[in-house]
């Protein structure tokens, strides 16, 4: 009889301290992954390692301990050009998460966009990846145009294609949606936006912990995430962009580390990555981040992708023997996200009882307003599984939401 | 009929909710008195009378009669209809003064404590800080007449 678990959970679990917690005197079933994962052991070793043992500046030390520090935080850099198949290590840019990364990319644009000029977005995005770009528009007198979903929460690819024309400068949609967890086709939206020389940017934030990314297959122009979506600490994000349009845009901060020479009338700038990684970065975050994903790559994403679609099928089947059960963005090409409501009853009661069951669920909007608006709710209940979830969890968690249900009918 | 002043109101619900030890049952309760909620009318279920920072929507209407404040709710979410119903059950039916000046231990002390977790938390502030608000609101008009 095939085991339903693939890769060996019950040890892996170990790894993670947080698991073994009790919330409201109830075990923790953690299912809010796609908010941000959870910290292995040897990540957290990492950190307390650095300040214990080579905590110094980077890159402008030039004693063993800076040197140390400095090795190790570029040795991160190469780790994340290998993972995304990115040609050059300093393609790779550390940032403070995947919202400062779309706000430094934006910045870029200011110079680059004129006035008529069109931005693609989606109807999918989270607002990091929305607002940024309305606040380059004010300032540019460049105009959005957004791509429509269908009522299975899929973008609409006939309907992009004719938004394209040779005004477009830069599209942007992210690789899975953070709300339903469906994948969009990024492949194809990017070489449709290529035949009209645009730029386009790809947030990863929700894609990295469950699939391999190659950005030179994809061809992307930039793609971003946040590393504590993927076992890494929080404060620290990824930018890859292909070296050409790291080149043309601007820097995002000024100060120190950024420069090659400054006097008080001007500055020239350095080349890449230290362009775009001004002042003391989160070293340790950085390193540790490393680790991390050493962590999921001796998993190997492909385990954790398949170990995470069974969850996902076992769940939602489940779910739909409940009644009055309605589940956002169904489709065959997900992640292990479940965005649904109990018809009638608000989702910030079932999240707020789940809760005291110990169970960690989102609800909300998800930062995406105008999915909800789309389907007309106040938001959803999203439950969102990762490797180290069991199926035995999600029993719990179903028995648990009919106990909710029946509290608040 | 003697009625009771904020205080003693208070005292009352501390009361009643000792007689639960566990959350479900204080849950189901709240939940119960939530039943009871004097219902704003539907008119008036819009952004004016909207209270910023729940994750729910919680509207209130405050009216006065013989120098009595009367609060009306609703909420689309059961447990902020039940907070709301326990917030107004307390402060419906007193004068400016007395709500103004009233505090709001009671809360940690009928065992929602957890209501007060800072996400809820904005919710279960804001709802009191409108009904002071109104109550303020309609102290300055008494004053200035």
């Amino acid at each position: 009889m095939k085991s339903f678990e693939n890769i060996d959970v019950k040890k892996i679990r170990k790894d993670f301290p947080i698991l073994n917690r009790t919330v409201n005197g109830q075990k923790l079933v953690y299912f809010d992954n796609a908010a941000t994962s959870q910290t292995p052991q040897v990540v957290i070793d990492s950190i307390a390692s650095y300040y214990s043992s080579y905590n110094s500046n980077i890159h402008r030390g030039v004693h063993s301990l800076s040197q140390e520090a400095t090795n190790e935080y570029e040795e991160s850099r190469i780790k994340f050009q290998k993972h995304l198949n990115a040609d050059n290590s300093y393609e790779i840019i550390f940032t403070s998460g995947t919202t400062h990364a779309i706000n430094l990319v934006a910045n870029g644009f200011k110079k680059i966009l004129n006035k008529g000029d069109e931005i693609i977005i989606s109807q999918l995005e989270h607002h990091s990846n929305i607002v940024p770009w309305q606040m380059l528009c004010e300032e540019t007198g460049a105009i959005i145009k957004v791509i429509p979903i269908n009522d299975d929460g899929e973008l609409i690819i006939k309907e992009y294609e004719k938004l394209l024309n040779i005004k477009t400068k830069i599209v942007f949609v992210n690789h899975v949606s953070n709300a339903l967890g469906l994948i969009n086709p990024v492949k194809e939206i990017i070489e449709k936006a290529h035949i009209f020389n645009a730029a386009v940017l790809i947030d990863g934030a929700q894609a990295t912990p469950h699939m391999q990314i190659d950005v030179k297959k994809l061809d992307v122009d930039f793609y971003v995430t946040s590393t504590h979506k993927i076992c890494g600490p929080t404060g620290v994000g990824v930018l890859y962009g292909k070296e050409k349009w790291l080149n043309k845009i601007p820097p995002y901060f000024g100060g120190g580390e950024m420069i090659e020479k400054v006097t008080l009338h001007k500055s020239t700038y350095s080349g890449l990555p230290n362009k775009f990684e001004a002042g003391t970065p989160n070293i340790s975050g950085v390193i540790a981040s490393g680790v991390g994903l050493d962590y999921i790559n001796n998993i190997g994403l492909e385990n954790i992708a398949n170990y995470e679609n069974k969850l996902l099928n076992y769940a939602t089947n489940k779910l739909l023997e409940i009644e009055n059960m309605k589940i956002y963005g169904i489709s065959k090409n997900k992640t292990s996200v479940i965005s649904f409501n109990i018809n009638n009853i608000h989702p910030y009661d079932i999240g707020t009882i789940l809760d005291k069951h110990g169970i960690a669920v989102r609800t909300g909007h998800h930062c995406a307003q105008p999915i909800m608006d789309y389907f007309n709710i106040p938001g959803t209940v999203r439950a969102s599984f990762s490797f180290y979830n069991t199926k035995n969890e999600i029993d719990y968690f179903i028995e648990s939401l009919k106990k909710s249900i029946s509290m608040l009918s | 009929m003697k009625t009771l002043n904020i205080s003693q109101i208070q005292d009352e619900l501390i009361d009643e909710f000792a007689m639960f030890d566990n959350w479900m049952d204080r849950y189901e309760y709240m939940i119960e008195l939530g039943k009871s909620l004097p219902i704003i009318n539907k008119e008036f279920k819009n952004d004016d009378y909207l209270i910023k920072g729940c994750q729910s929507k919680v509207w209130v209407k405050a009216d006065i009669q013989n120098n009595k404040i009367i609060f009306k709710a609703d909420s689309d979410a059961i447990i902020s209809k039940g907070i709301i119903a326990i917030l107004i059950r307390v402060y419906s039916g007193h004068s400016p003064e007395e709500i103004i000046n009233a505090n709001s231990e009671f809360i940690d002390k009928i065992g929602l404590k957890e209501n007060l977790s800072p996400n809820r938390a904005n919710g279960l502030s804001s709802m009191i800080k409108q009904l002071k608000l109104y109550a303020l609101a309609y102290k300055t008009k008494q004053n200035n007449e």
